[in-house]
């Protein structure tokens, strides 16, 4: 019995030798020679982003044979923190997407390299501006995509309660919006007639509400300073915002916890509040009854988030290696292999170029309404290395008013912890 | 007892040797648990100590900016709370309070007095925590970190929810158990399976026998009482997300603690019962002076190790409502983990260690003391 | 004669009537308790055959969501390997787990032999610590630890033997941190102290060195204790994860548990997050189910005696 035990314990201990020796994804040259360049994602789950990729990445592999890249994909919701911990450890991967707004903070605690790319290298692709990671005047990352939040609705719901419905010129008003929410309620049809996906959670909180939050005339920080968010985040109009947000889940026409992300594509509710992304399965679905409509103009015009998730270079990322990973970002962002993204997965390019091989953005086409959206009325979150805490801030005190519980004590709150972590950093100076 | 006498005696013969294993003892000592203390000194002790340094600081995580040392600065936020009157706001010119549109009372902001530091230095950016209404009176609770005595006192809630729920709950089934009934080791068997269950699994399928809208629970509750009891937003409530993490976390536990209970129970000596029954006692009598006294030294494990355990709450909160909504469900190491990890500030984190670390101990000492054999018994 | 016998046979006809209804009370009791502990467990197996979200939804609006009736399917199973590299992630966790069982049993009883079974300078000073440190939380420490890993040197085998800082992302991070156990050493303290010293000097005069000992007269007799610590070490290996997922990000050596939170987070499918539960819960039921009597009665045995 003493001995069998030992033969496992040996038998154990060789595999686990052996499978670190193997598995390691640290590695910088394979055996053939090649320099292996480790790449992240936060795309795992999502299956025409992650299978884009692997076509990408094996197309650049074949024709670029010193170079071998090793795709890792993460959760959106764990990706941050894996990130934080492989920098700790200086096994960041050579290649890394991040959220545009979170650029500023990883290029801060120097995360990333800057690319070697230029100002006027963007501006002859004609890049979006919400596509570009920018720090201190540097580039850090470029982004392939971009999404453009819309409300979807159904023609045929609109006509039946006597909806207008709005153009990209003359969205609706905030009491048109109110008045309609309150009729579509009241008619008993949808339990909730207004989906916007509370339970996502995470980023969707900021890059969700904060345009309507702007919309209102408050925002998350002074942009100027961008150095306290007092005034700007708990100020009147911020207010004005929050009970107008609390009052929907309040008020019931927006339901605070679905169990899915479904209602609208199943009938059960009537206008749904999401990215651009949906349009397939929405498509699909309703046809030519479905309506992709502007946002709403609470007051200074009508607002959706911009800047996606966007391809960067880790600063502890050999030289070789990085050579080869500046070249597959190259590599990606050329009109074709943009188009491939966005045609596989509905969003929307990021340069002119690319745009003309994506023919549902063509001009006339019904979906070229979301592409002039994101042109017209794109305001980003805000660029600095607070950031993370602003989203963190926000996110909970947007929790706190869906619950129900005091607007301004939430806002108060959040300015605080923003301002006290601004204030802790030394405003994030070098 | 003599078999044991008799055997020293024989030892005591043989001095020589003795005295040369006596002394070698130290080395064989090290060589033998050598590793075990060292791996305790690097990976446990050391550490310990490292933290009580870092709460000294403001180390980051991941910073391009080196730590500075800060003095007690973490811990004076941490526990700085503190209470601000607020009379109602007067009109100046009929001298009247003044009142809302739903006729409440209006008070002045809070942030007047949290973000003045000249004038109100004692308020200076503090946040809002609760409020109690008193009279015409607002009694508003301020404090620097909201969260973290928030999540204090939920550790605590749940504490003394779950000692006694659950060790009563453990007590009880360790009886029913314990009856001479065929299929008890089924029994047994099926109680104990939430305990070897891994926990992140079990949070996640709560997470959906919680929802809301479909959720298992919610569909029992509404068969059970008939319709009367529309569905529960258990992970979505402030008001019922604890008791939600209490129900599960003792639904996965209770079965460690039948299987205490139930080893005591069968220490227990037959005679016992018999003489008690021959005095006459009634079962409830038999249960009081016979089972409950014998299971003295299992009551007391128990009750130490839930105690400690429910401090240690963190994987169900992570998984489940990630210290939500609105910090109703967050707990002490939940915090440790966000302020440390999440949001790398190292220095605070570990000064909420120590302060855990503190806690503990006093409720151990606590407990100790109030379980203790009263002399003389 | 006959009327007392008649009386007796009444009195006992109603013992044996309140005996059986006893019985069955107790029986009831204890079946409704087994479907209050068994349900989530059933559900989750349950949800694993359906075949959609809707199917699952609709199912659980009576009994058929703890029963796994109407068409079933295995697709969700299937999927769990499409989506995920589970068998790496299963392998991982076995590694771990079986290794930290076999050095702490090792390590830790050699640890409390040498505190009860030899007398030194200091033995009751370092015994006393040992003690202290259960007082120490994990989660007090977990933030000094990761700074502390992550700056200790590691051999790296890839790309030729080379000298590395930190030890994310490998096995040794996983085990060697939790090798030592206050509470391992505890049980095994408090079991030899039990076994009579006469053992050991007997060996001592046939001349054995105090590791024979060790291994020929304490542990052959230490059955129960190192069963039961050997269970407390694996279920506290296979189901961690506050640690791991701080310290593992890479693929290749995650273990079960944190994947199985990355597969919730991504996963939208209820069937198939169902099923990657009931995969990484089975192994240790089943183990659990095999050997249960020793199980409890190892458990039992040695932890009451504190």
């Amino acid at each position: 019995m003493k001995s069998k035990l030992y033969a496992l314990g040996a038998l154990l201990v060789m595999l686990m030798g052996l499978l670190a020796a193997c598995g390691g994804s640290s590695s910088t040259t394979t055996a053939g020679g090649k320099t292996v360049i480790t790449l992240w994602t936060h795309s795992a789950g999502n299956a025409s982003e992650m299978s884009t990729l692997n076509k990408e990445v094996t197309s650049f592999n074949g024709s670029h044979s010193q170079y071998q890249i090793q795709i890792q994909s993460f959760p959106q919701a764990s990706y941050n923190d894996s990130v934080s911990a492989a920098a700790l450890s200086h096994k960041l991967p050579c290649i890394l997407d991040m959220d545009n707004p979170t650029v500023a903070n990883f290029a801060w605690s120097r995360y990333v390299q800057a690319l070697p790319v230029t100002d006027s290298d963007v501006q002859q692709m004609g890049l979006l501006q919400s596509a570009i990671g920018r720090y201190q005047g540097k580039i850090y990352a470029l982004g392939q995509f971009d999404v453009a939040l819309t409300m979807f609705a159904r023609k045929s719901i609109l006509q039946k309660y006597n909806i207008r419905i709005p153009t990209l010129d003359q969205p609706w008003t905030a009491n048109e919006f109110n008045d309609m929410l309150s009729k579509l309620k009241s008619s008993g049809a949808f339990q909730f007639p207004f989906d916007l996906n509370p339970q996502y959670g995470g980023e969707w909180l900021p890059y969700a509400y904060s345009p309507m939050l702007q919309s209102f005339g408050g925002d998350l920080i002074d942009r100027k300073s961008l150095t306290s968010a007092d005034g700007t985040l708990n100020g009147p109009a911020a207010a004005k915002w929050g009970q107008w947000f609390q009052g929907l889940f309040k008020n019931g026409y927006a339901n605070p916890k679905p169990s899915s992300d479904q209602g609208f594509l199943q009938g059960k509710v009537a206008l749904w509040y999401t990215g651009s992304w949906a349009t397939d399965d929405v498509v699909k679905k309703y046809g030519k009854d479905a309506l992709f409509l502007p946002s709403v103009n609470f007051g200074t015009g009508p607002k959706i988030g911009g800047g996606s998730w966007e391809w960067g270079i880790s600063a502890t990322c050999p030289q070789q290696a990085s050579q080869g990973a500046s070249q597959f970002i190259k590599f990606l962002m050329q009109p074709a292999n943009i188009a491939l993204l966005n045609n596989a997965t509905g969003l929307i390019p990021t340069t002119p170029a690319a745009t003309s091989l994506v023919p549902r953005y063509a001009t006339g086409s019904p979906y070229r309404i979301l592409f002039d959206m994101l042109q017209r009325f794109t305001v980003m979150r805000p660029p600095t290395p607070a950031y993370p805490t602003i989203s963190s801030s926000f996110q909970k005190a947007a929790q706190g008013i869906i619950q129900g519980s005091d607007v301004q004590t939430n806002l108060d709150n959040a300015v605080n912890a923003i301002d006290q972590d601004i204030q802790q950093h030394n405003n994030y100076q070098q | 007892m003599s078999v044991i006498t008799g055997a020293t005696k024989q030892v005591q013969v043989i001095r020589p040797q003795q005295r040369k294993h006596l002394r070698g003892n130290l080395v064989t000592a090290l060589i033998l648990g050598g590793p075990a203390f060292l791996l305790l000194l690097v990976f446990l002790i050391g550490p310990f100590f490292m933290g009580v340094a870092f709460s000294f600081t403001d180390e980051r995580l991941v910073s391009p900016v080196p730590a500075q040392f800060i003095g007690t600065k973490n811990y004076s936020q941490m526990l700085q709370v503190s209470i601000l009157t607020l009379d109602p706001v007067v009109d100046p010119t009929t001298n009247q309070p003044r009142h809302d549109a739903h006729g409440n009372l209006l008070y002045p902001s809070v942030r007047t007095f949290t973000q003045n530091e000249q004038k109100y230095p004692q308020y200076f950016q503090l946040e809002q925590w609760f409020s109690v209404n008193l009279g015409n009176q607002r009694f508003v609770v301020l404090a620097h970190d909201p969260t973290f005595l928030h999540s204090i006192f939920n550790n605590i809630f749940f504490a003394l929810v779950v000692v006694p729920v659950q060790s009563g709950l453990g007590l009880l089934l360790a009886l029913l158990v314990n009856q001479k009934l065929k299929g008890r080791n089924f029994f047994r068997t099926i109680y104990f399976s939430p305990v070897v269950t891994s926990m992140v699994v079990i949070s996640i399928v709560w997470t959906f026998l919680y929802d809301k809208n479909v959720g298992l629970v919610n569909h029992m509750l509404k068969t059970v009482s008939f319709g009367a009891i529309g569905p529960v937003n258990w992970l979505g409530s402030p008001s019922t997300a604890m008791w939600a993490i209490i129900i599960m976390s003792v639904w996965q536990g209770v079965g460690l603690q039948m299987i205490l209970f139930l080893a005591g129970l069968q220490d227990i000596p037959e005679q016992l019962y018999e003489a008690a029954s021959i005095d006459g006692a009634n079962p409830v009598q038999q249960f009081a002076n016979v089972t409950l006294p014998g299971l003295r030294n299992v009551m007391v494990f128990v009750f130490i190790a839930i105690t400690i355990a429910a401090f240690q709450l963190f994987t169900q909160v992570f998984v489940m409502t990630q210290g939500g909504p609105n910090d109703a469900t967050s707990t002490v190491v939940f915090n440790i983990v966000q302020r440390g990890f999440v949001a790398q500030n190292i220095g605070y984190a570990s000064a909420m260690s120590v302060v855990f670390f503190l806690f503990i101990l006093a409720i151990s000492f606590v407990q100790r003391y109030a379980t203790r054999e009263k002399k003389g018994k | 004669m006959q009327q007392q016998a008649l009386i007796q046979t009444s009195a006992e006809r109603t013992q044996r009537s309140r005996r059986l209804i006893r019985m069955i009370v107790q029986y009831a009791v204890n079946i409704l308790l087994v479907l209050a502990f068994i349900f989530p467990l059933l559900f989750m197996a349950s949800a694993s055959l359906k075949t959609s979200n809707d199917v699952i939804f609709s199912d659980m609006e009576s009994i058929r969501g703890l029963l796994p009736v109407g068409s079933l399917t295995l697709n969700n199973y299937v999927a769990v390997f499409q989506l995920s590299p589970f068998l790496r992630f299963l392998l991982n966790s076995i590694i771990v787990s079986s290794i930290s069982v076999l050095l702490g049993v090792f390590f830790n009883s050699l640890a409390a032999f040498a505190l009860s079974r030899l007398q030194w300078k200091g033995q009751k000073l370092v015994l006393t610590l040992i003690i202290a440190t259960l007082i120490i939380p994990f989660e007090t420490i977990v933030i000094p630890l990761l700074l502390l890993v992550n700056n200790l040197p590691n051999i790296s085998m890839s790309g030729g033997l080379a000298l590395t800082q930190g030890w994310f992302d490998t096995y040794q991070v996983q085990i060697i941190p939790f090798i030592t156990s206050a509470f391992s050493i505890f049980l095994f303290y408090q079991f030899f102290k039990g076994i009579p010293i006469e053992m050991d000097e007997a060996a001592l005069v046939d001349g054995a060195s105090y590791f024979q000992i060790y291994r020929q007269v304490i542990m052959p007799n230490a059955g129960p204790v190192i069963a039961t610590v050997a269970i407390f070490t694996f279920l506290g290996s296979w189901n961690s994860f506050l640690w791991p997922n701080m310290v593992i990000q890479s693929e290749s050596v995650r273990p079960v548990m944190v994947g199985m939170n990355y597969f919730f987070q991504q996963n939208t499918q209820w069937g198939v997050v169902m099923a990657y539960a009931t995969m990484v819960t089975l192994p240790v039921l089943a183990i659990f189910l095999a050997f249960q009597k020793a199980f409890v009665t190892s458990l039992a045995g040695s932890s009451v005696k504190g």
